[in-house]
């Protein structure tokens, strides 16, 4: 096991800029999440680690080594890849052995290694099957396999779960969260996907565009999100945006919609008066305001009703903005009626409209 | 190599019935058979004719009345036939062995190492293949004489790959390429070599390629006219199709059943070998890697 430490590392493609400058400290034993749409670098990141992408500008350590410019084989890491990368023309116990005979440990050994990683993922009455005879699930299994055997300093997973179904990945996921927990391995796991972030990491590292938006716990990013991106992109549904103007008087903060509905403004946030401002609230922290109530809330007409029992989602429109809400009691609205939706003024957040910056004091 | 045919099924109902079944399949099957088979059946019972039947206008030529051995004989006895035919084989086989091995290595490295130029090393390979061998002969001629090795069958077995190394390495990077480049990086952090990573995983996937890449080397060397005739001039040191038609053909004189039998038993070996092949063959041609 080992820490990872990536510093002001870039990348080019001839003249594309992929990274451009990235700065991560990954703990020992810890799992961190890159996280992003694509084409943000997560992966070429994950690559560069590796070692399977040159290096253009600045430094990967794992542990207290430079790993820059050494070869895969030696940098200790282990890897799964999307579409699993079994060798077809292998049995599973073969795959499992293969980066031990290339190493050139004794055969009893590699039993006892095989075994053990076997074991560990109930691989065992699969040991003589070729890849093809095995289900998604089970070829995951195996590339795991394939890397617990070697022991290594650190995992590399790339958008594992990917190819799955999913039931299985939700399954998966939890085996991979438990399977990290048992080993305490350092693990890099690279996704599109912010709940499998979000449920698995112990650290978060959002990206966009070759750069780092936020690092923090899944609910620091949750709660906290650094501006209106992570905001956006952390969460399922995803936040609610509303443009408005900030007021700032004697009696505390206020947003004001462009329809000249006043929110109360989180207290704690930055800002001028008549300062351009986006307000963001979660569909949860929405709550329905009393048919005849004095005080209005947003004023929103119903689109959608989607009813999952459990809760109840609501798509609305303000003002041509789409928003949406969840509430745990079963409400049925007709499709047109108006609705009033009260944010909660403690989660909101105020965005900077010309930044994206979250608006804290 | 196919795992679903069951499912396919469902696209042929138009050939269940019997007449629909003559009419749509084995009609056209029975023609394109017929096509192809009928220079073998002539081949065969003209080596098996005697001559006065072969030469006379009478009876059924379709069919042998009384068979002979008499053309076989002859070229067994009264020719350099089995030398011919070892010389075939010898320069066959060592011409399509370094050929595949030297391809191997070609379409590897054009396809996976992606040095700079490696896109217009392979298109230059190809467009080697292209340039026929009737105009390479000459220069070839003149090369093969200057290192001394005319009448020889090194300079057979020097001058083939000419034409089977671009062959083979086009029709292997196509395979190479079809592999996943996933195992190969996968193995790369297992710990292997490149030269692991080619014998350990990219070899035993590219095993249909391999076995088509020989079978076509090795039918395109046995078949081989123009460079053995400019080439060889002993008749111990002929290969197959040279020696059946230059010591066979005496002036205006064609002994067509030696010729006939000498096709035949030429053509046997590599009918044996694709026959042997077939399965790999056809995935090599059309098919990539299965997981």
């Amino acid at each position: 096991m080992a820490s990872v430490t990536i510093q002001g590392v870039k990348k080019k493609f001839g003249a594309t800029d992929i990274l451009h400058g990235v700065d991560i400290d990954i703990a020992d034993g810890t799992f961190t999440v890159l996280v992003g749409p694509s084409g943000c670098g997560k992966s070429t990141l994950l690559r560069m680690i590796a070692g399977l992408e040159e290096i253009t500008g600045g430094e990967i350590r794992i542990g207290d080594k430079r790993v820059n410019d050494l070869p895969p084989k030696e940098r200790d890491i282990a890897m799964v890849f999307q579409n699993y990368a079994l060798y077809p023309h292998m049995t599973v116990r073969d795959n499992m052995a293969f980066a031990l005979m290339l190493a050139k440990q004794d055969k009893a050994t590699i039993d006892a290694k095989v075994a053990r990683a076997a074991e560990i993922l109930a691989l065992g009455a699969l040991l003589d099957r070729y890849p093809r005879q095995l289900s998604g699930g089970q070829r995951q299994r195996v590339a795991m396999g394939r890397a617990i055997v070697r022991d290594p300093q650190v995992f590399l997973f790339d958008e594992p779960l990917s190819n799955l179904d999913a039931k299985l990945r939700v399954a998966m996921r939890s085996e991979i969260k438990e399977l990290h927990q048992r080993l305490k391995t350092t693990s890099i796991y690279v996704t599109h996907d912010q709940i499998e972030a979000m449920t698995m990491g112990d650290k978060i590292v959002v990206m966009r565009d070759g750069r780092i938006e936020q690092t923090g716990s899944p609910l620091e990013l949750y709660d906290h999100p650094a501006n209106q991106f992570v905001a956006g992109f952390i969460g399922s549904p995803s936040m609610n945006f509303l443009p408005g103007i900030l007021r700032r008087s004697a009696d505390g903060l206020r947003v004001e919609l462009a329809d000249g509905t006043q929110l109360d403004a989180p207290p704690q946030s930055s800002g001028v008066d008549g300062q351009p401002v986006i307000f963001g609230t979660r569909p949860e922290h929405l709550t329905l305001v009393p048919e005849g109530a004095a005080h209005g809330g947003i004023p929103s007409r119903v689109v959608v009703m989607e009813p999952s029992g459990m809760d109840t989602f609501v798509a609305c429109r303000h003002e041509g903005v789409e928003l949406s809400a969840v509430f745990r009691e079963r409400h049925d609205f007709a499709p047109g009626s108006t609705i009033h939706l009260q944010p909660d003024m403690k989660t909101a957040h105020l965005f900077s409209v010309d930044t994206g910056q979250r608006l804290a004091a | 190599m196919s795992r679903d045919t069951g499912t396919d099924t469902a696209g042929m109902t138009f050939l269940e019935s019997t007449p629909k079944k003559m009419l749509n399949a084995y009609l056209p099957l029975g023609a394109f058979l017929f096509v192809l088979l009928f220079p073998f059946y002539w081949m065969a019972i003209t080596a098996f004719k005697p001559d006065n039947e072969l030469l006379s206008r009478d009876g059924n030529p379709f069919w042998i009345n009384s068979p002979t051995l008499a053309h076989v004989k002859k070229l067994l006895f009264d020719t350099a036939y089995p030398e011919w035919m070892w010389n075939t084989v010898v320069v066959s086989v060592t011409a399509t062995f370094f050929s595949l091995a030297a391809s191997v290595l070609a379409a590897y490295a054009i396809e996976r190492l992606r040095f700079s130029g490696a896109k217009q090393v392979g298109l230059a390979i190809f467009l080697a293949y292209l340039v026929p061998p009737s105009i390479l002969f000459i220069p070839l001629a003149s090369v093969v004489f200057q290192l001394g090795l005319f009448d020889t069958r090194l300079a057979l077995i020097l001058t083939y790959p000419t034409f089977l190394i671009p062959f083979c390495t086009w029709l292997l990077m196509g395979y190479f390429r079809s592999i996943p480049f996933e195992l190969e990086e996968c193995a790369l952090i297992d710990g292997a070599t490149r030269w692991q990573i080619l014998t350990k995983i990219v070899l035993p996937l590219a095993v249909p390629g391999l076995i088509s890449a020989g079978i076509f080397a090795f039918t395109l060397s046995w078949n081989e006219f123009i460079y053995a005739l400019t080439f060889v001039s002993s008749s111990e040191i002929k290969t197959l199709p040279v020696g059946v038609v230059t010591e066979l053909v005496e002036g205006d004189v064609y002994h067509w059943g030696s010729l006939m039998a000498g096709a035949l038993f030429g053509s046997l070996p590599v009918a044996f070998i694709y026959s042997f092949f077939v399965e790999y063959y056809v995935s090599g041609m059309t098919g990539s890697v299965k997981e």
